[in-house]
This record gives C-alpha cells, structure tokens and sequence, in this order.
C-alpha cells in the first residue's frame, strides 16, 4: 500500500482532464492501482470456483479404476473421451430410461412451482406496495423473515406438521379422510418447494411494483380503461422484468433442490438433484455425479444467461 | 389505447357489478391472500420453535412444557448432548471465520472493479457474477470432486475445505451488495478529497471506507446468517461427522427418528441469525442516517 501511495502523485494535466472527463478520477492512481483490489478475489475465484468446474468437465470426461470404479480424472481436454458422459445422457431417452422420470418430474415440479410462486407472490408484493399503508413496515419484516431462516428448518418444521397425527391431518380429519401426506405425493413436494423459494419472488416484485408512480394508474383509470385493464395494460407491463428476473432466481435453486423432495417425499418423487446427490456419496458413482452436474449446468445455463444479461443491462441503465 | 376505449367492458359501466364501481374500495381479496400468505410462512417456524420446548419425545404432539431438549439428559439435550454441541461450535466457527474472509475479499473486489474498466475487468465481474447465480448444488458437486479428486488429501473435507466452500459462495454477496452502494455514493467525495490534498491511500480510508460502512456492515450480517444456514456446500464438504454443523444434523435427523432437540438446534440457528441481522440492520440504519432513506426494502433487496 505505500508504493501505491507514492507513485500515485498526479501526472500531467492532459490525462488527467482525459480520466476526469470519464468520471474516474484516474489522474490520481497508477493503472494498476484499482486491479490490484479486485486481484485477491479473482484468484480465489479462478481457484476455488473455476477450478472445481473445470474438475468436473474432468472427471465425467476421464477415465475410471476399472476395479472399483473411482474416477480418473483426465485433465487434458484433448485426452477426454466422452463414451461415459454418453452413457448416462443415454439413461434420460434410451430405454430403460431410468433417469427419464426424474428428469420429467424435476421439470414439471419447477414449473407448477414457479407458477405458484407468480401468482401468490404477486398478489402478496402488490397487496404490500399499494396498499399496506401504516402496516407496510412490520408486513415487509414477515416477508424478509423466511430469508433468515433456516430453509432446512422451515421444511423439517412442515416435515413436523404433515406427519400421519400431525396438526395438518388434525385439521384435515375434520372434512375428509386422513392422507399420508408424506409418503412421495407430487403435491406435497411441490408445495415445499413453493414454501422454500416464494420469498425470492415476492421481493424482487414488490421492489418492481412499489417503483410504479400512482399517478400512472390514474391516468389509465382517468382515460377510460377498467380496474381489470389498467392491471393488464399499466401495471403488468411495468412489472414483466421483475416477474422474469423472479421466475429464474427461484426456478435456478429449485433444479437443483434434493432436501426439500428427501424431507417431504419419497423415490417416487425424487428430482435431477436426488440422482446427483445420490451419485456424490456413492461409491464408484464419482463420475456419474460428475456427468449429471453438467446435465444440470445445460438446464441452467439458459436461465442463468438470461439472468446476467439483464443485470448487465440495469447497471448499464443506472 | 384506441381500442381500450372501443371495448365493450369499458363503455357499459352501469351494468359493472358494484364491486368494481369504487376504484377506492378495499381490497379484500388481496388483503386475504396477503395475510393467508403471512400466516403460512410463519407459523410453521413458530410451532417447531415452540416445540423444542415439548415435555415428550414428540414433534408434533404436545406434551407439557419442559426444558429437557435444551438441557435435560446427557445424551439427547441440544447443550448437553457432545455431538450437538460440537455441532454447534461448528456452525459458529464456520460462520465467522467465512465472514472474516469473505466480506473483505468481496468489499476490496466491488470497489476495484468499480473503478476499473476494460476488457478483463469485465472477465472477472463475470466470473463473479457467474458464482452468484449458480445453483449450489453445482458448487458444492464440483467443490467436493475438486478436493476429493485434483487435489487429492492435500485439504482433506472437514472445517477447512468447507470455509474454502463457504467463502467462494458467500463472497458474492458482499460483494453485491458493496457494489450497490458504490454507484449509489458516486465517484465526487473521495475527487474531493484528493483535490483537497489527500493521498489515494488516506481517501480511501477517510473517506471511501467511512462511506461504505453501511454496506459493509450489512454484508457481514447477510453472510454470517446465510452461512449459519448454509447446508448444501458444508454437508458435501464435511468428510467425518465431527465436522458437521448444526444444518447437516437437523438434515441426518430429520431423515431417521427426529427429537424436540432437532427443533432445540434448529431454534439456536434461528436466534442466531435473526439477531444478528437485526443488530445489522439497527446499527445500518444508524451509520446510514441522513445519507439516503434506508428503508426495510433496500436492506433486503441487497
């Protein structure tokens, strides 16, 4: 830190005008100054986040101890082979497709799920934007709570009530016959997952529609239109960014999800995330886990994308 | 919006129902839903804390109030059985340690990246961008086959390689929520400072950090509580079951024969957490006063 203080004298008044014009104060620091702080956390980034990927690509590509098939990483790309990645992804389509039904599944849950999320968290976010009033501070606090929270302990917690003489099947007993709410019901799962990843919904939204000036839905309701059109034409419109940035950050976690279907389901419910995590601890399973990771990267990457494009965009904006 | 006003809807309002007619009216539906929602997302928290307090082995039926789950029989109370208790040293070692990493490496990396531009600089927000959004459960796969498989035993999975795990995952968040801050200061005090004769080191720490403390001080709430609850990246880099923290144990129990002492645990990460960044968000409001309106929502969406 001294050196950079004492090369870092002014230099020249052309630059200078030059780095102020670009709003960068860049006369007062040596080129390498600003790099040098974001150096500790590239690196630690190359190593530990980089890295780990590029052993995976490794591992499903390499070869394995023929005798109890542990994984031979191969870290020279032009060495991999890809006969054990095709042997797996023949596993989704190629009968007896016996990742097919997860693969399915995990898809059709996300989907029900997010939904869900769309429709409760919206009318929650809108609920709170527009009409909370003196009660928006404490009703804000309940809706940030669940991000403090423990996920595993909100889900051991439903885990608790939905047991065969829990407090769901009291109430339940009253209108119909008891259910073993836990033994691999779609429902249940997918409710769990709405549970765990609604409040990354609602936020986002409540950010979008709390930004909408009232005197925009007065003008439309001032022009003419109905309630019901000024939602669709005025309020919708605005908020469709929050809406997609909010179906991918909860749609992403949920691909991925295992704990949620190992708490609140069965084998008959088991998702993408049940096959690898039960790959990780399998022994001579390395390089499956290895294949089926990068399966699910493939799921995520268009989402993701998505996802990094518009936050570049909205820093661009700002 | 010409065909707003064509449409028949529009034009035939004395036939609207009288619960469209008053645009003011409350809105009941929305307030149901809200409130339906509130109470669906809290009250299964409350029951399980409450409890951890149940006189019988059950977790879902009430037996009378005790406080054998916390402190009763030498085995199965939460502060007396080791293995709990070792659990819960665990989760706070993790945590604090990961926040003394990863707050500064993010803090440092959102101000550097703020001022740099170009091509690399880009690559690397990128990459950090990239490690935010990934889903952990592909962090924490190629975590585990990274120190099991490239680097073989030279960091074994245990307390170490789950910091490592921690850190990388949760150093996007400081560093997120930093950056926030920085475009939201501007560039203009710390120019100020060095027309008025600072060197770059002094406005740094004079003027730039000063300003940043709000900030900071929220990504050190947000990374210790998310790392108090983080389950995914520490169980697969927990190795033996001595390194596991409290997360990973309620997972193991919850899957065989639970005890109001899981609740107990679970209760502890919850005080904890919420403590922490309610003292966060006291002390955020106090640093940020007169600075700009720090609202409930801002801290959150941070």
């Amino acid at each position: 830190m001294a050196s950079a203080e004492a090369t870092a004298e002014p230099q020249g008044g052309k630059r200078s005008r030059e780095d102020q014009a670009a709003g960068r104060g860049g006369a007062w620091f040596p080129r390498w100054y600003w790099p040098t702080f974001t150096l500790p956390g590239t690196l630690w980034l190359v190593l530990l986040f980089i890295l780990p990927f590029y052993t995976v690509l490794s591992v499903a590509f390499g070869t394995v101890e023929p005798l109890f098939r542990t994984p031979l990483p191969v870290y020279q790309p032009w060495y991999w082979s890809f006969g054990t990645f095709d042997t797996t992804l023949e596993k989704f389509y190629v009968s007896p497709a016996i990742y097919q039904e997860p693969l399915i599944r995990t898809f059709a849950y996300v989907f029900a799920a997010s939904a869900i999320c769309l429709v409760v968290g919206y009318a929650v976010a809108y609920y709170t934007a527009r009409y909370a009033g003196r009660f928006r501070v404490p009703i804000l606090l309940m809706l940030v709570a669940p991000f403090f929270i423990s996920y595993l302990m909100r889900i051991y917690a439903w885990q608790s009530l939905l047991q065969p003489g829990g407090y769901v099947d009291d109430i339940w007993g009253i209108f119909a016959e008891p259910v073993n709410w836990l033994s691999g019901k779609p429902v249940t799962v997918i409710l769990g997952l709405v549970y765990g990843y609604i409040p990354f919904m609602i936020l986002p939204l409540y950010g979008s529609l709390d930004r909408i000036e009232q005197s925009m839905l007065e003008a439309g309701r001032d022009l003419g239109a109905s309630p019901f059109h000024t939602f669709r034409r005025v309020t919708l419109p605005l908020s469709k960014p929050a809406i997609l940035a909010g179906l991918v950050i909860v749609s992403l976690p949920m691909f991925g999800d295992y704990y949620t279907n190992d708490l609140l389901g069965s084998q008959n419910t088991s998702m993408l995330g049940n096959l690898i995590n039960l790959a990780v601890f399998q022994p001579g399973q390395g390089q499956e886990a290895g294949s089926l990771t990068i399966v699910l990267m493939l799921i995520v990457v268009i989402p993701m994308g998505y996802y990094l494009r518009e936050t570049r965009r909205a820093a661009e904006r700002a | 919006m010409s065909d707003v006003a064509l449409d028949p809807v529009v034009d035939s309002t004395p036939r609207r129902p009288r619960l469209f007619r008053n645009p003011w009216r409350k809105p009941w539906g929305l307030l149901l839903v809200t409130l339906g929602y509130l109470l669906w997302s809290l009250i299964p928290v409350v029951i399980a804390v409450v409890f951890s307090f149940n006189a019988g082995r059950s977790r879902s039926t009430w037996q009378g109030f005790s406080l054998r789950w916390w402190t009763g029989e030498p085995f199965d109370a939460l502060f007396t059985d080791p293995s709990l208790r070792a659990a819960m040293f665990q989760t706070f070692r993790l945590s604090i340690i990961t926040v003394l990493i990863a707050v500064p490496l993010g803090t440092a990396f959102a101000i550097g990246i703020d001022r740099w531009h170009g091509r690399p600089a880009r690559g690397a927000n990128f990459m950090m961008l990239l490690s935010f959004v990934v889903p952990e459960m592909i962090l924490g796969v190629s975590l585990f086959l990274m120190f099991t498989q490239l680097i073989d035993n030279l960091i074994p999975l245990g307390t170490t390689s789950q910091i490592l795990g921690l850190a990388t995952f949760q150093m996007s968040y400081s560093v997120v929520i930093v950056r926030a801050r920085m475009l939201s200061i501007g560039p203009e005090y710390e120019e100020a400072a060095l027309d008025l004769g600072a060197r770059p080191g002094q406005s740094l720490r004079r003027v730039l950090l000063p300003l940043l403390s709000p900030a900071i001080l929220a990504s050190v709430a947000v990374v210790f509580a998310d790392s108090v609850d983080n389950f995914v990246i520490v169980r697969y880099l927990s190795g033996t079951a001595d390194s596991e923290p409290l997360s990973v144990k309620i997972y193991s129990a919850a899957r065989s024969s639970p005890t109001p002492a899981v609740n107990a645990a679970a209760t502890v990460m919850l005080v904890a957490t919420i403590t922490v960044v309610l003292v966060g968000y006291l002390l955020y409001r106090r640093f940020s006063k007169g600075q700009e309106p720090a609202d409930v929502g801002g801290f959150a969406q941070v």
